[in-house]
């Protein structure tokens, strides 16, 4: 692991700070970003006040009880458990440190390698070099897991740079939902993340990636899930917090006849600013991806949503659809939205589709008329429109905090 | 007795006059038809009442259980008790038709006290069964998304259903008719008539056609022209349009480019 921190450390020693002149930094401005003004991680030990790890995050998914947890703070883990059903089952759920001292054949192989190696960019070779905590998931061929896990990562402070490498063999299922966090505080911290999911021929890995970071954080992450034949990834991810977000959101469809589904739900507020990068790379044919990512913006907070779907030559009879919806509620937020298709393939049904809007006073008034109070209305608007995704979240309590997250914002 | 009393109102909608002194008593209990060619300002009367934004009003007095209604915000006269049937709902995506009605509920309760919990799960289930029940309407219905992919008869339906759970004092149904082929419209039509037989509700019924009243028989009929009433009567006035049209009227009373 030291050769591969070493060689990814010469990478991004290898590459310039992106800049505005680069192409998927375009519109991300890194020119208030001072990491050497942010200090070091504090190691899990600061202050209960940031350090301890606020209850919504290490809830039980589901009345019984969630089959893993694994509750980090700067990476460190703090709690941990998992099932004797799914120990029994052959599943390896663990923080990603023990993953490399117990599992080293395993990480061997898959980490960094497949899904982010440290070439993917300057921050994703930052994390090569200074990883640390995550979860390690994996699980055997034709296993389906008896339980979904749950994975919640505190940042106290400093520099974090947790870890989701997540293997699910043949014929595989799970359920995994990463939930970030970070207490609100008055000084720049910065977390650099990377998640693989890599899911073999004819598994099904149902993910989702909960961001709500405090808003003096800069979170620069790098994410790409490939899926085999006929496997399925349902890859649901959400932002709510930091100061500036950057990340790659990418889903290789390698295998013929796979199938991915992307949901992208995201809230800013304030002077955030979000920038999603996405692709859907069709690299055989029947493949099929479904991309729907919805945000609101409040407040001067800007969003940047940039979208591709690429199809090989080879690549036929696929159907790859892409849609981002944009609503503003305040006069100086603003969204671009950036649909794009590479398709070298000629038997493709590729759609996109783009809105920015403003929510609709008919529908306040139509609310209103019926006796409910504007402020209650607006906010009833902004969930409806973010419903059709909170559907796609599979626990009612999830779905519950970030509903109560956003009506928070919608203030 | 709730009675709504519009005096000498007048609407404008960009700065354009629509309403020119509207005169009008209803009383709960009461079902007054209000009829007139397109253009005469009918939709306008029913916006106004609702307190749609849109619609500026310039002169007058509305006075509704002793308020002054052009006072009260869109939702304060609703929880007051005033009902807009809307020609043309609105739809809400995301927002289901039975979260919809809850929140409606619970805003009448927390208005009434602030820190009211709001109706419990079951007795929303109950309610709005017992009510889905009464109309005929499907209960998978209050788990649909708010007049999302409603046809015109199942918007109609959902307003009449709204209507049902809010009980209001006086209900103002703005073409209700329209879009509705003859089965829908009885549907529509005699829910509505339950209601008020139920609850002894005032109800205006803007109308272009007389069709409707075959089912809401008025005691009251008013036609508008031009923003203005020109007749009134009883339901013998609805009938002597739907056999002579507007032309009569016309003549007597310039059409809306020669006013």
């Amino acid at each position: 692991m030291l050769d591969r921190r070493l060689a990814a450390w010469d990478v991004y020693a290898s590459l310039p700070m992106p800049t505005t002149s680069d192409e998927p930094w375009r519109r991300t401005n890194l020119r208030r970003f001072k990491p050497d003004n942010i200090g070091p991680s504090l190691n899990g030990t600061a202050d209960a006040a940031v350090a301890s790890v606020p209850d919504y995050l290490a809830a039980q998914l589901t009345e019984d009880k969630t089959g893993g947890l694994l509750v980090q703070v700067d990476g460190i883990t703090q709690s941990y458990e998992l099932s004797e059903e799914l120990q029994s089952q052959g599943i390896i759920f663990c923080d990603m440190h023990v993953a490399v001292r117990d599992h080293a054949e395993l990480v061997q192989k898959w980490f960094m390698t497949e899904g982010v190696p440290a070439t993917d960019g300057k921050f994703a070779a930052l994390h090569g070099a200074f990883w640390r905590g995550g979860t390690f998931l994996y699980v055997p061929k034709g296993v389906k897991a008896a339980a979904p896990m749950h994975s919640a990562l505190w940042s106290a402070n400093g520099k974090t740079f947790t870890h989701t490498l997540v293997v699910l063999e043949e014929g595989a299922e799970a359920t995994f939902i990463d939930e970030y966090g970070s207490a609100e505080s008055g000084s720049d911290a910065l977390h650099v993340g990377a998640i693989e999911l890599l899911v073999r021929d004819n598994a099904s890995l149902m993910y989702a990636s909960l961001q709500d970071f405090g808003t003096n954080m800069w979170q620069f992450n790098h994410e790409r899930g490939r899926v085999g034949r006929d496997a399925r990834l349902d890859w649901v991810t959400s932002a709510m917090g930091t100061r500036l977000l950057k990340a790659f959101q990418t889903v290789e469809l390698d295998g013929q006849g796979s199938w991915a589904r992307m949901s992208g739900l995201f809230f800013a507020d304030g002077r955030q600013h979000f920038d999603l990068d996405t692709q859907q790379n069709h690299n055989a044919p029947d493949t099929v991806s479904d991309l729907l990512y919805k945000g609101a913006l409040r407040d001067k907070s800007r969003s940047v949503w940039q979208g591709m779907i690429k199809a090989l030559p080879g690549s036929q009879r696929i159907d790859g659809f892409q849609a981002n919806r944009n609503l503003l509620l305040d006069k100086d937020a603003r969204a671009d939205s950036i649909p794009g298709l590479e398709i070298e393939a000629d038997d493709v049904a590729c759609t996109h589709a783009s809105t920015v809007g403003k929510i609709d006073e008919e529908e306040v008034f139509y609310l209103m008329s019926r006796g409910i109070p504007r402020e209650t209305a607006v906010q009833m608007v902004v969930e409806g429109f973010f419903d059709p995704l909170m559907q796609r979240i599979p626990f009612a309590g999830v779905r519950a905090h970030i509903a109560e997250r956003i009506i928070e914002k919608v203030g | 007795m709730t009675a709504l009393e519009i005096r000498n109102l007048h609407v404008s909608v960009a700065d354009q006059s629509i309403l020119k002194g509207i005169d009008l008593t209803v009383k709960q209990g009461e079902i007054h038809a209000i009829m007139g060619p397109n253009g005469s300002g009918k939709s306008t009367l029913a916006y106004a009442l609702a307190g749609h934004p849109f619609y500026e009003p310039t002169a007058g007095q509305v006075i509704f259980n002793g308020e002054d209604l052009l006072e009260m915000d869109a939702d304060e006269r609703s929880r007051a008790g005033l009902f807009l049937a809307f020609q043309y709902p609105v739809a809400v995506p995301g927002v289901t038709v039975a979260n919809f009605l809850r929140q409606a509920i619970n805003a009448r309760r927390r208005a009434e006290d602030p820190d009211d919990k709001g109706i419990s799960i079951p007795a929303f289930r109950r309610l709005l069964k017992t009510k889905m029940d009464m109309l005929g309407i499907d209960h998978k219905f209050a788990g649909r998304y708010l007049n999302e992919g409603f046809s015109g008869g199942e918007k109609k339906r959902a307003e009449i259903l709204q209507m049902a759970v809010l009980e209001p004092s006086i209900a103002i149904m703005d073409e209700t008719d329209s879009g509705l082929d003859i089965d829908a419209l009885r549907v529509v039509a005699e829910g509505a008539v339950r209601l008020r037989n139920e609850s002894d509700m005032g109800v205006i019924v803007i109308t272009h056609y007389q069709r409707l009243l075959n089912y809401i028989v008025p005691d009251y009929v008013h036609i508008l022209m031009n923003g203005r009433f020109v007749e009134h009567g009883g339901p013998d006035l609805a009938l002597k349009l739907e056999e002579l049209g507007y032309d009569w009227l016309r003549e007597l009373y310039g059409t809306p480019e020669e006013a």
